[in-house]
């Protein structure tokens, strides 16, 4: 499943949904909003996203995770809009037959949404200010 | 040849703009979108060089051929997660 949200992730259903008597592991990363990132304080992320591009990205390394490992099932909720400090962000699950494939599928998806996955969040900083995040870009 | 584009993040806000119509020499390539935008936003010229482009739901280089109502968009490196 492949689902962008505005709403608070289900996590629980998220991994019940790839739960399988065919699957010795399911490995669930839940990516939340962090507080600190160096000595700044966030207060809370706005995310955006293309969301038809996105949908498509997501569904790709599925299939890219399907062609590396045994994967059973995979799902992966992205949350959008306004998300206060230690809200979940998004949330991944995926089953395999041993846990190896599972902790490598799982690693493997996370990394690479993070780079081509059209998704993007927007810092609100204690001081006010706010600032989208754009690796490796210095404006 | 006008080409609709959206703008996305950064881009869409420095722009003040969420879809931009560019008019581009005939036959025109990714490459010129990024100059129309030059152009157009000079406030956007620090993120130019590093806007990434999508044609449909793939990301295209700045060779990539566009077509008339092809669905093209603009936007600085991604952050999700």
């Amino acid at each position: 499943m492949i689902l962008l949200t505005h709403d608070i992730i289900d996590y629980n259903a998220l991994t019940e949904s790839v739960r399988s008597n065919a699957a010795g592991a399911v490995v669930l990363f839940l990516g939340t909003v962090r507080e600190l990132t160096g000595d700044r304080r966030t207060v809370a992320l706005d995310y955006d996203a293309y969301s038809q591009m996105a949908e498509a990205k997501l569904a790709e390394l599925e299939a890219e995770a399907r062609a590396k490992w045994p994967v059973i099932q995979v799902g992966i909720v992205h949350r959008l809009g306004h998300l206060e400090l230690g809200d979940i962000s998004v949330a991944l699950a995926v089953s395999t037959p041993h846990r190896q494939q599972a902790f490598e599928a799982g690693q493997y998806l996370i990394d690479r949404l993070k780079v081509v996955v059209p998704i993007w969040k927007k810092e609100n900083w204690s001081d006010g200010t706010t600032e989208w995040v754009h690796p490796g870009v210095t404006t | 040849m006008r080409i609709a584009v959206q703008l996305f993040a950064k881009a869409r806000d420095l722009a003040g703009a969420s879809r931009v119509e560019l008019n581009l020499p005939d036959a025109a390539r990714v490459a010129d979108v990024r100059v129309a935008l030059r152009q157009r936003f000079p406030q956007m010229e620090p993120l130019i060089s590093s806007l990434l482009v999508s044609v449909g739901t793939e990301y295209a280089n700045d060779q990539t051929p566009l077509r008339v109502g092809a669905d093209v968009a603009c936007f600085p490196p991604v952050s999700g997660g």
